[in-house]
């Protein structure tokens, strides 16, 4: 019981940052019907970003404070990959609105190639170690034989998620923004009409999506304390298959699929094999696009005929 | 004609263009001065983009955490040369633009003088391919000297085959598969497992493979070829994926990520490639050579490669191979029209996954060794990238854009003056995937029906099957 | 037929068991028994019930929204209806349940073929490339599926003669010839959709289904969509059953008429009957005066010409 429950608060806390990769990938899936096969790699390099502003701030300018390091570090890294979002969206998306079905996902692998390869080109093949940020741990219950504990870390990560995603959600459901992006994802010919500029809201949606794949790319960053230039690649399918499960398109179900998949990679390699724990998610991402690709929340797809 | 074929191309390109040209049509320095501020713009985001993946490299130093070396100077260049890049497209454009505009009625058309240059480049190609071991003897001044270029030719050729077999599913079917390497894989594996524990030749195992690899296929496609496009491309990946870390992890059946070795070599139709009694030198009266095997696997890479293009040439006049094309341009029509549409994608599914296999195979015979390293996702991605670089569907197209994408790195290495000018530690080849996914971007942009365009049809009125 | 028969009509419709519709055609090819198709909420199509005779241009016709595109793709096997049978008798005695059957198959083993409201050609392929892949039943079959055909055997060749013979004189009789070797998306809208009917009929089709045919066809267009109906029905004997706004198209060629509103069955005739049908008229464009006059006067009702 013990164990499940130390299981359990760290499979939630993978599955946050699942989460809000996820969120990127089902709204882009939305508005633009395209799977963004570059975000893990948008995530990956923004945990580079965080990496070397995070050295900046401690080891050149002697900065002592967590918070403060840790706060800064968020902002700068949310802002800088937001500017990637956009430039790849204009670069490598924007021009092929109307070309063939399968144009954007080729153009988003080559987009992941280049990403992945570009990091590995500026910063060297090796892994990056950073020292630990913070170690405490809560102790949430104790007996002889467990200790179920709670990390800083490990709450840092679950608060942010949640301060980050009532504020996304606040954004979507109650800004003008928000109307705008749900009324592209409904009819994108009919929002132009009704002046609303299509362009700009899904330029918008790349740069919220980047955005919240840098929060997530910190977070990992500080919970894993190390990251290379393939480490896009898992996360990112990961991430995919929580949007995929959580019904693709639905921004809780993104979340929720994310938390799930967290769970059930967490309890794989605690209860089953560490080896085969990607297989796991692989294997649900087949299952879930066979037999209900509608996901969890998603709603079924009718044939256009 | 033009307009025709890249019906799309054209379009997409239509905004920039029809954005540009009135600017353009005046050519006054307020213009100019757009193209300035708007380059300068590129090169401003570039800058932002820089920092600080770019701006500072982060290396582990003596002690146990990371040093920061700043780089400023390098994301100067970058941003200098977005700026030089962007104010020359622009330029470039607008006079495309101008001409275009001039020119409007008398439209200079580029395609049939790109359709010509193929229609003499296959023969050319071939003809260089029959000979090389010759070519490359006589260049060196031996067969031996001349080892690199065959070597370099096998390995082309082994992609050409991939891209080939690949073009299939993707090209024709429009099926994008992202996982081809795992039949690449289970055709090694396959020859692998079955020379070294049932001793059978590789002639036996070559097609063995290749039915192996079908049925990996079928097993798969079955059920997933209902999906839609992107997701049947997210699965095949996963599939992909799920293969190799199933061949890394059951260490009992595959040797794990340390491999398979000591495969057994290829024969010369059951007559060994050895020195002694009995071996391919003696049979025939010449001297031994380890390079008699080289070449040897060379003509059987080529042979291989051209029965792949033989028979999707032939398919693609076969009412099945009809049916892939048909299928590619709008399913929903194929099943109004009584086509089944889940078999005839499983059959182009099982074709692709075939020629894999029979790839796999000589992969291993000519190693010697398999380790599921060789079978990672990018690999399957360097493959997809040829068929999309060679412009999806056409068998010319695929073979140059292997013979540039995997060639050329190779040759770019041994260049000496280019480490003279970027520095001692310089690699072509660690460029090559980061110039592999621009390519792809760029060929997404600009022609998205590939660099030779022209589809030829499978048949025409005016004559016999063309 | 007036408003009083029209409704009891539908009413002993509904009362009777499936097997027995009465009315219609003698001769039925396609029954189309108490079809229902929903989506989610929205019933789309509601208990329709009608015939359409063996060797009659049948015309399904209503307001935008009466579900008559559902109904297609219910006959056609896109949508499972959620209740309901559609029976297809082809003249040798076969019968399909077409809504049990997969896909491909109502058309593969029924032989209905049909075309779609925004055209479907294969746009990259040549106007040949189109027909022949419309033959694929029979060519995959004289390939050996693909087996005998990759080894190039004369059996095969012959049988794509053959299919190339009659794709040149359909290609002739739409007056194509001189394109067909080039790609089907460069040809002008009308040809694009005089190429998809030829491309549907080289499937042999006993039935064919047609969706708006005459959508975006010129005056003169749409004559020659009327000679080539007639003489697909008189020709080949093929039924066929069309979706149309086009009234001029409708009440020229059709023989018999079935109107749709909120996908429910309003009327059922000859055109003639249909022509004098108050409710028909008041249902097809609103119940709005100069509306309906308009509508008269487009009908030939007041004496203004079809």
């Amino acid at each position: 019981m013990e164990f499940f429950a130390q299981q359990f608060i760290n499979g939630l806390t993978l599955g946050s940052i699942y989460g809000l990769i996820a969120l990127g990938y089902t709204m882009v899936f939305g508005i633009i019907g395209m799977v963004n096969f570059a975000h893990g790699d948008v995530f990956m390099l923004s945990s580079f970003i965080a990496l070397i502003f995070f050295l900046i701030l401690t080891t050149w300018l002697g900065l002592t404070s967590v918070a403060l390091v840790f706060l800064i570090v968020l902002i700068v890294a949310m802002i800088l990959t937001a500017l990637w979002g956009w430039a790849i969206e204009r670069v490598a998306y924007r021009p092929l609105r109307g070309s063939f079905r399968l144009a954007p996902l080729i153009s988003a692998i080559g987009v992941s190639i280049f990403l992945s390869n570009f990091v590995q080109v500026v910063q060297g093949a090796r892994n990056k170690p950073v020292p630990p940020l913070v170690r405490d741990v809560i102790v949430l219950y104790q007996n002889e034989q467990y200790t179920v504990t709670l990390s800083y870390k490990q709450a840092i990560i679950m608060t942010t998620t949640a301060l980050l995603l009532a504020g996304f959600w606040y954004l979507v459901q109650r800004t003008s923004f928000g109307r705008a992006q749900r009324a592209c994802e409904q009819d994108r010919r009919m929002a132009a009409l009704l002046g609303i500029n299509v362009d700009r809201t899904i330029s918008l949606t790349f740069v919220l999506g980047a955005a919240l794949a840098a929060v997530a790319g910190t977070l990992y960053l500080l919970y894993y304390g190390v990251v290379s230039f393939s480490d896009g690649f898992v996360p990112g399918v990961k991430a995919f298959t929580a949007a995929v499960l959580g019904g693709i398109g639905s921004l809780p179900g993104a979340v929720l699929g994310g938390l799930i998949i967290g769970l059930i990679e967490t309890f794989w390699s605690a209860y089953f094999s560490i080896e085969y724990k990607d297989v796991a998610a692989f294997l649900i991402l087949i299952v879930v696009l066979i037999f209900k690709p509608s996901g969890i929340l998603g709603r079924p797809e009718v044939e256009k005929v | 004609m033009a307009q025709g074929s890249t019906t799309q191309g054209s379009t997409t390109h239509g905004s920039t263009i029809g954005a540009v040209a009135p600017t353009v049509a005046r050519r006054s320095g307020a213009a100019f001065s757009e193209m300035l501020k708007d380059s300068a713009l590129f090169a401003l985001v570039t800058l932002g983009l820089s920092i600080p993946v770019v701006a500072y490299r982060t290396d582990l130093g003596q002690g146990t955490g990371l040093e920061l070396t700043g780089r400023w100077g390098v994301v100067a260049g970058l941003c200098l040369a977005v700026f030089v890049l962007r104010l020359g497209q622009r330029l470039l454009l607008g006079e495309v633009a101008r001409r275009r505009e001039v020119h409007r009625l008398a439209t200079v058309d580029a395609a049939p003088v790109v359709a010509r240059a193929g229609r003499v480049l296959g023969p050319l190609t071939l003809f260089v391919a029959l000979t090389l071991p010759l070519l490359a003897a006589l260049a060196s001044g031996g067969l031996s000297e001349g080892r690199y270029w065959i070597d370099l030719g096998i390995l082309i050729l082994t992609y050409v085959m991939l891209g080939w077999g690949l073009n299939i599913v993707v090209g024709l079917a429009g099926l994008l598969d992202l996982g081809y390497v795992a039949f690449y894989a289970v055709g090694a594996y396959s020859y692998a497992l079955l020379s070294t524990v049932f001793g059978l030749s590789f002639w036996i195992c070559l097609p063995l493979a290749g039915l192996f690899a079908a049925a990996f296929g079928v097993l798969l496609g079955f059920p997933v070829l209902r999906l839609r496009g992107d997701y049947l491309a997210i699965v095949t990946l996963a599939f992909g994926e799920i293969i190799r870390l199933v061949l890394i992890n059951w260490v009992d059946f595959s040797g794990g990520a340390a491999g398979l070795s000591s495969i057994p070599r290829a024969s010369f139709f059951g007559i060994p490639f050895t020195a002694g009694e009995g071996g391919f030198a003696q049979t025939f009266g010449l001297t031994f050579s380890p390079m008699h095997r080289i070449v040897f696997l060379y003509y059987l890479i080529l042979a291989l490669a051209l029965i792949t293009n033989l028979v999707t040439l032939r398919m693609r006049r076969l009412p099945l191979g009809r049916a892939w094309e048909a299928l590619r341009e709008d399913e929903i029509a194929c099943r109004s029209l009584g086509i089944d549409t889940t078999m005839t994608k499983l059959t182009a599914f099982a074709l692709g996954a075939m020629f894999a296999g029979f790839a796999g195979s000589f992969f291993a015979v000519r190693q010697g060794f398999v380790s599921p390293e060789s079978f990672n996702f990018l690999e399957s991605a360097i493959i997809l990238a040829i068929v999309v670089l060679g412009g999806m569907g056409s068998q010319i197209g695929v073979a140059i854009a292997a013979i540039v994408m995997v060639g050329a790195p190779e040759l770019l290495r041994n260049l000496t003056f280019l480490k003279a000018v970027f520095g001692e530690g310089f690699d072509p080849n660690e460029y090559r995937l980061l110039l592999f996914g621009l390519a792809m971007v760029c060929m997404m942009v600009w022609r998205p029906r590939g660099l030779i365009s022209e589809r030829t049809p499978s048949v025409r009125l005016g004559g016999r099957p063309a | 037929m007036t408003l009083a028969t029209g409704i009891t009509r539908l009413a002993t419709v509904q009362d009777e068991p499936p097997a027995a519709i009465p009315g219609g055609p003698a001769d039925p090819i396609l029954v189309v028994d108490h079809l229902t198709m929903r989506f989610g909420g929205l019933t789309a199509v509601g208990d329709l019930s009608f015939k359409v005779g063996r060797g009659d241009i049948t015309a399904l016709i209503g307001p935008n929204g009466a579900g008559k595109t559902t109904v297609f793709n219910c006959i056609t096997g896109f949508y499972k209806p959620t209740e309901g049978m559609i029976r297809l008798a082809q003249e040798g005695g076969e019968t399909y349940l077409l809504e049990r059957l997969p896909g491909h198959d109502v058309n593969r083993l029924a032989r209905v073929a049909r075309t779609f409201q925004n055209i479907r050609l294969f746009p990259q392929m040549t106007v040949l490339e189109n027909l022949l892949v419309a033959m694929h039943k029979p060519l995959m079959r004289a390939s050996g599926f693909s087996l005998a055909g990759i080894l190039g055997l004369p059996g095969y060749r012959r049988a794509q003669a053959e299919a190339i013979e009659k794709a040149a004189a359909w290609i002739a009789r739409i007056g194509l010839t001189h394109r067909a070797d080039e790609p089907a998306g460069d040809l002008p809208y009308g040809d694009q959709r005089r190429l998809e009917i030829a491309r549907a009929m080289c499937t042999d089709p006993v039935l064919l289904c047609l969706d708006e045919p005459a959508a975006g066809l010129n005056p003169r267009e749409s004559a020659d969509l009327n000679t080539l109906l007639r003489m697909i029905r008189d020709e080949y004997g093929t039924s066929v059953l069309l979706i149309e706004h086009d009234m001029s198209v409708v009440m020229q060629i059709s023989d018999r008429i079935v109107v749709l509103d909120y996908g429910i069955k309003i009327a059922d005739g000859t055109p003639d009957e249909i022509r004098n049908d108050t409710r028909v008229i008041a249902a097809y464009l609103g119940v709005d005066d100069e509306e309906v006059a308009a509508v008269e006067a487009e009908v030939g009702l007041a004496g203004a010409p079809a």
